[in-house]
C-alpha cells in the first residue's frame, strides 16, 4: 500500500473508535498502520447517516410531522424553530472544516433547494448520477482539486422520514416536486486527500 | 591616497548613518514615536482612529498577511458571527470550491479588504472593484431569471444583498413583510421604563434582578469632600435607585468603604465596567470607545527604557472625520463624557450629550425631525415610553444580550458604529420596530433623507421586496390579506 494513500492514525480515530463498535463478534479488530481511504470513508459515512437520519426522524418528523409541537425551518433562528436536518448536517460538515482538513463531507443533490449544492466537479456529476441510476451502492473515484489529488466517496442520500418528502416537494425552489419516502435526493461526498 | 581616504571616509559615514536610520526606522514602527511618518496611505475610516497603534494590526513582524487575518478576526469575528456571516470562511474551505478561490480567496479578509489603499477604497471598505460576486455567481440569472441583465456591480450597492450581513435582506424575511404598512400598528421602542407598550414583551424574555435598597446617606470614606449637588445628583440618580453607593464606583470591589487610601478620585471604565461589563465591552469596539481597547498601543517598553509603554488617549472629537463643534474638540471620549458622573442622566446621554460635539447635517436635522418631536412628547408624558426616537435609539438601540458572564441582560449597544455597516442592520435592529420593511429600505438607501434625519419620504425605491412579492404572486403564495406592498408614508411624516 502506497503511503501517500494511509491515513493517519489520528484521522481516522472517529472511524477506527466506530469500527471498534462495530465489530459484529464485540472483538477488537486489529489496525496496523492507518486504514485504506475508501475503509475510511465508509466509516465516516455510517456515522454521518446514522446521525443525520437519526436527528430526521426522532427529533424533526417527531416533533414537526408526527406531534405538531415545533416546526424545523432554513431560517430556526428567527423563527424559533429547529434546524433542518440538511443544516445539521452542513454545520457538522462545516465545524469539521475548521478543525481538520485531513477530509471533508457535503452533501449534494442533482435537485439542490440552494444551487449551490449543485454538483460542481465531474465526478460529482457522474457519482450522483450513479447512485440514483444504482440503489444500494456507493460510487468511488479519484479527482484533483486545486492542485490537490483526493479519494471521494458518494454515498445516496435517501429520504428517510416523511418530513424529507413534504419539505423538499413543497418548498418554493425545489426542482423536484415528486419525491416519495425512499428515494434518493441527494448524495453524501466524502473526499479525503491522498497526496 | 589621502583623496581616497576620504572617498572611504565619506562610504563609510553614508554607511553608518544609513544604519542608523534604518535602525531608528525599525525602532519607531517597533516601539513608538512619529509612526505617521511611515503610514503607507491613508487609514479607513473604520481604523484612522487606531492608525498609530500598528501593532494593534501588525502583530508579528515576520508573520505577513496570515498574522493581520488574526487581527481582523480578533476584533470583527463575533461580530461576523453574531450576523450570521453569508460567507463564512469556514463555507469555502471545502476543496471544491478550489477553483473559486483561485479567483476569489474568500477565506481572507484581506482578499477585500486592505488598508491603506484610499485610491481603491470603496464603501464598507472594500478595494476589490465591486462585481466581486461575479467570481461565483456567474450563473444566478439561470435560477433567478428576475437577476437577468444586471450588473454583477449592483448586486451589494442597489440595497439588495450585502456579502456578510443579510439579516434584513434574505428572500423570506422580505416575504414575511410584503405589504407592511410604513409605519406598524404598534410604533414603540423598546423601552426600560415600566408600564411602557412593550413591557409585558420584554419581562416574558427577562427578570430584572431585584435591586438592593437605595441607600440613604453617601458612604463616602471620611476627609472625601463633595459638594452638596454631588450629593443631590447620585441620590436622584438609578445608581442610588438600585444601591449603588460612592464606594461602588469610587472604591476597588472588596475594599472597606470607610478607607481613604483605596478612594478613587476619577473612577475610569474599568470601574464602570465591574458591573456594565457589556457596556464596556462594546463601547470599546465602536468608533467612540475603540482607543481604549486592550492592545491599542501608541507606545511600548523596549530597547533599555528608550520606549515606555503608552497607550493611546480616550478619542478626542478632534481626531474625527465626521464634522464635529470647534468647542468640543479636545473633550475625550470616556464613560463619563456621555453619562455625567453623579446623575448619570440617560435622558440627557440620548440626545444632549450626542450633539455636545456631532455637528454633522444628520445631527443637525434632528430637532426639526417627526423622531425629536416624538421624543419631546414622550418626556412630556404625552405619548406612553418607547414613542419617543433620540440618537441613541437609534445608534445605540436597547435590546437583549448576553454579557461577559454569560448572563441575559436588557442592555444598550455603546458600539455606536456597529449597526450603521451596512445600515440595514439599523432596519431590522431598529428601525423594524416601528415601521415596515419596505419603508425601511427605502428610507436607508436614501442618503438625501437620511441628511434630513427622516423628515420626509423616501426618494429611493428598493425593488427586492416588490420582486419578492411579484415571485410570490407567480406561485399564489400571497395571502388574500397582504395583496401589495405598502405605499412610503406621508410627506412630513
Amino acid at each position: 500500500m502506497k503511503l501517500g494513500k494511509l491515513i493517519t492514525m489520528s484521522a481516522a480515530l472517529p472511524a477506527l473508535a466506530l469500527l471498534s463498535a462495530c465489530g459484529s463478534d464485540g472483538s477488537e479488530k486489529a489496525v496496523s498502520g492507518g486504514i485504506d481511504p475508501q475503509t475510511f470513508a465508509d466509516s465516516l459515512h455510517a456515522v454521518m447517516a446514522s446521525d443525520r437520519a437519526v436527528y430526521t426522524k426522532r427529533v424533526v418528523n417527531r416533533l414537526q410531522n408526527d406531534e405538531g409541537v415545533i416546526k424545523a425551518s432554513e431560517h430556526f433562528e428567527d423563527d424559533k424553530a429547529l434546524p433542518l436536518p440538511a443544516q445539521m448536517f452542513r454545520f457538522g460538515a462545516e465545524a469539521v472544516a475548521e478543525k481538520t482538513d485531513k477530509f471533508s463531507y457535503q452533501l449534494l443533490s442533482l435537485w439542490p433547494i440552494n444551487k449551490q449544492n449543485a454538483p460542481k466537479t465531474e465526478l460529482e456529476k457522474d457519482g450522483l448520477q450513479y447512485i440514483v441510476d444504482h440503489p444500494g451502492e456507493n460510487f468511488y473515484g479519484e479527482e484533483e482539486l486545486g492542485g490537490k489529488k483526493y479519494f471521494t466517496a458518494v454515498y445516496a442520500d435517501p429520504a428517510v422520514a416523511p418530513a424529507c418528502v413534504t419539505c423538499h416537494n413543497d418548498h418554493k425552489d425545489t426542482p423536484k416536486t415528486d419525491f416519495k419516502l425512499g428515494d434518493t435526493m441527494g448524495g453524501v461526498v466524502i473526499r479525503i486527500p491522498i497526496t | 591616497m589621502a583623496r581616497l581616504l576620504s572617498v572611504r571616509r565619506l562610504w563609510l559615514l553614508w554607511g553608518l548613518v544609513t544604519l542608523l536610520l534604518l535602525g531608528m526606522a525599525a525602532a519607531v514602527m517597533a516601539y513608538g514615536g512619529p509612526r505617521h511618518l511611515f503610514l503607507i496611505g491613508k487609514t479607513t475610516d473604520a481604523h484612522h482612529q487606531i492608525e498609530l497603534a500598528c501593532n494593534a494590526c501588525h502583530t508579528d513582524w515576520f508573520g505577513g498577511r496570515e498574522s493581520i487575518e488574526k487581527s481582523c478576526h480578533g476584533c470583527h469575528q463575533a461580530d461576523l458571527d453574531e450576523m450570521n456571516d453569508s460567507h463564512p470562511a469556514k463555507k469555502f474551505r471545502d476543496p471544491r470550491n478550489a477553483d473559486r478561490l483561485e479567483l476569489l480567496d474568500a477565506t481572507k479578509c484581506l482578499t477585500c479588504h486592505v488598508e491603506h489603499n484610499e485610491d481603491v477604497t470603496r464603501p464598507m471598505a472594500v478595494t476589490l472593484p465591486m462585481d466581486y460576486c461575479s467570481a461565483c455567481h456567474q450563473d444566478v440569472a439561470e435560477n433567478r431569471p428576475s437577476h437577468k441583465g444586471f450588473g454583477f456591480e449592483t448586486c451589494a450597492s442597489a440595497g439588495c444583498h450585502n456579502f456578510h450581513d443579510n439579516q434584513a435582506l434574505y428572500e423570506d424575511f422580505l416575504e414575511k413583510h410584503v405589504g407592511d404598512d410604513w409605519l406598524s400598528k404598534h410604533p414603540f421602542l423598546l423601552s426600560r421604563q415600566e408600564g411602557s407598550p412593550r413591557s409585558p414583551e420584554l419581562k416574558a424574555l427577562y427578570s430584572k434582578p431585584a435591586a438592593a435598597p437605595a441607600p440613604a446617606v453617601p458612604d463616602a470614606p471620611a476627609g472625601i469632600d463633595f459638594e452638596a449637588h454631588v450629593a443631590n445628583g447620585w441620590l436622584q440618580s438609578a445608581h442610588a435607585a438600585n444601591g449603588v453607593n460612592c464606594s461602588g464606583c469610587h472604591q476597588p470591589q472588596g475594599a472597606n468603604p470607610k478607607a481613604k487610601s483605596s478612594w478613587i478620585e476619577k473612577p475610569a471604565m474599568e470601574q464602570c465596567a465591574g458591573c456594565h461589563s457589556y457596556e464596556a465591552e462594546r463601547f470599546v469596539k465602536g468608533k467612540h470607545g475603540m482607543r481604549l481597547a486592550k492592545d491599542m498601543f501608541a507606545e511600548r517598553d523596549g530597547l533599555l527604557g528608550i520606549f515606555k509603554e503608552k497607550r493611546l488617549s480616550p478619542m478626542r472629537p478632534e481626531m474625527a472625520r465626521l464634522p464635529m463643534k470647534a468647542d468640543a474638540a479636545h473633550r475625550e471620549l470616556t464613560c463619563t463624557s456621555c453619562h455625567a458622573e453623579h446623575d448619570f442622566n440617560t435622558a440627557r446621554a440620548k440626545v444632549e450629550a450626542c450633539t455636545t460635539c456631532h455637528n454633522d447635517e444628520h445631527t443637525k436635522a434632528y430637532f426639526a425631525s417627526p423622531h425629536h418631536a416624538l421624543w419631546q412628547k414622550e418626556l412630556a408624558g404625552e405619548v406612553p415610553a418607547g414613542s419617543g426616537v433620540t440618537c441613541a435609539s437609534c445608534h445605540m438601540p436597547l435590546a437583549m444580550r448576553k454579557d461577559a458572564k454569560g448572563r441575559t441582560v436588557l442592555a444598550a449597544d455603546h458600539n455606536q458604529s456597529g449597526n450603521l455597516h451596512p445600515n440595514e442592520k439599523m432596519g431590522r435592529g431598529v428601525c423594524l420596530q416601528c415601521h415596515g420593511l419596505g419603508f425601511t429600505l427605502d428610507a436607508l438607501a436614501d442618503r438625501a433623507l437620511i441628511s434630513r434625519n427622516f423628515k420626509g419620504r423616501p426618494s429611493v425605491h428598493v425593488e427586492s421586496i416588490d420582486w419578492v412579492e411579484r415571485r410570490m404572486r407567480e406561485r399564489g403564495d400571497l395571502p388574500p390579506s397582504r395583496t401589495t406592498t405598502a405605499k412610503n408614508g406621508q410627506e412630513g411624516d
